[in-house]
């Protein structure tokens, strides 16, 4: 366990979720704007190789903003891309995100079943 | 939100009324808000991390594995709080802190399944889901072909 990567986590972490909040005050974008355009930087970062190297050092930090879903997308196309040529850019998309979109909708769905709306 | 420049242009008194609640709108807090967003976004990206470490040493997975069932038990997580009707009131102080993780891409499911779900199971809770979370998922996908199809195609 190396607890220097707690406190890059909180502070990369902590510092993507400030931006958001400091673009949803200071503009008029909505936060679905704003989500979408971290999925799209974070795709872009993943593009250049960028991205994996935040993951490296800040763990957590950058796994857990939406932005990594961009990222994540990206990659699984690339790898499957780099090992089965263009067709891999469509079987690989959700490669690695399969677990994030599998967990939201089976989890989204079991709540919303169980739960009713509140107030 | 932003004016259509097409639209034919303001009478004094529209303008005059523009520039009254304009002045009357509260301001955000804007330092408050930055630095509650800041610890909250923090917080939960240290949870995760938290959570990463347990999968890692208790399945013996590579750091990088371990982000996924992390990743799935923190949006666990959020779609349980919004459930109880706790994610909202802790939402209204993180702010952002809690909408950029993937603890906001679950409420936003869950959040939508909830308000919808007197439509029924089918057309309700199946249907609008996605009606928030839908957005981030095609703007990534799109940038993730066009990325994936550049390196395809130029870099291999």
């Amino acid at each position: 366990m190396d607890w220097q990567t707690y406190i890059w986590a909180f502070l990369v972490g902590g510092a993507l979720s400030m931006l958001g909040q400091l673009i949803l005050d200071f503009t008029n974008f909505t936060p679905g704007h704003v989500l979408s355009g971290f999925v799209v930087a974070g795709g872009i970062l993943g593009g250049l190789g960028l991205y994996d190297k935040l993951v490296e050092f800040a763990g957590a930090g950058a796994t857990m903003p939406i932005s990594s879903f961009g990222n994540a997308l990206v990659q699984g196309a690339i790898s499957e891309a780099e090992r089965t040529g263009v067709i891999g850019v469509l079987t690989g998309m959700f490669e690695l995100t399969s677990t994030g979109i599998t967990a939201a909708i089976v989890f989204g769905f079991l709540v919303a079943v169980v739960f009713n709306p509140k107030g | 939100m932003v004016r259509d420049p097409k639209k034919k242009p303001l009478t004094v008194d529209q303008k005059r009324y523009t520039e009254m609640v304009r002045d009357l709108v509260p301001k955000p807090p804007y330092f408050r808000n930055a630095v509650l967003a800041f610890i909250f976004g923090g917080l939960v990206c240290v949870f995760g991390q938290f959570f990463t470490d347990v999968y890692r040493i208790t399945f013996h997975m590579s750091s990088k594995e371990a982000g996924n069932p992390a990743v799935a038990t923190m949006i666990f997580i959020g779609a349980l709080l919004t459930g109880l009707g706790v994610f909202d009131k802790i939402a209204r102080y993180a702010g952002a802190g809690l909408a950029v993780p993937v603890t906001g891409f679950a409420n936003s499911i869950v959040a939508s399944a909830l308000e919808f779900k007197k439509e029924g199971l089918v057309f309700g809770v199946g249907s609008k889901m996605f009606l928030l979370a839908g957005s981030p998922i095609t703007f990534g996908v799109v940038t993730a072909f066009v990325v994936g199809l550049i390196y395809a195609l130029f870099v291999f």
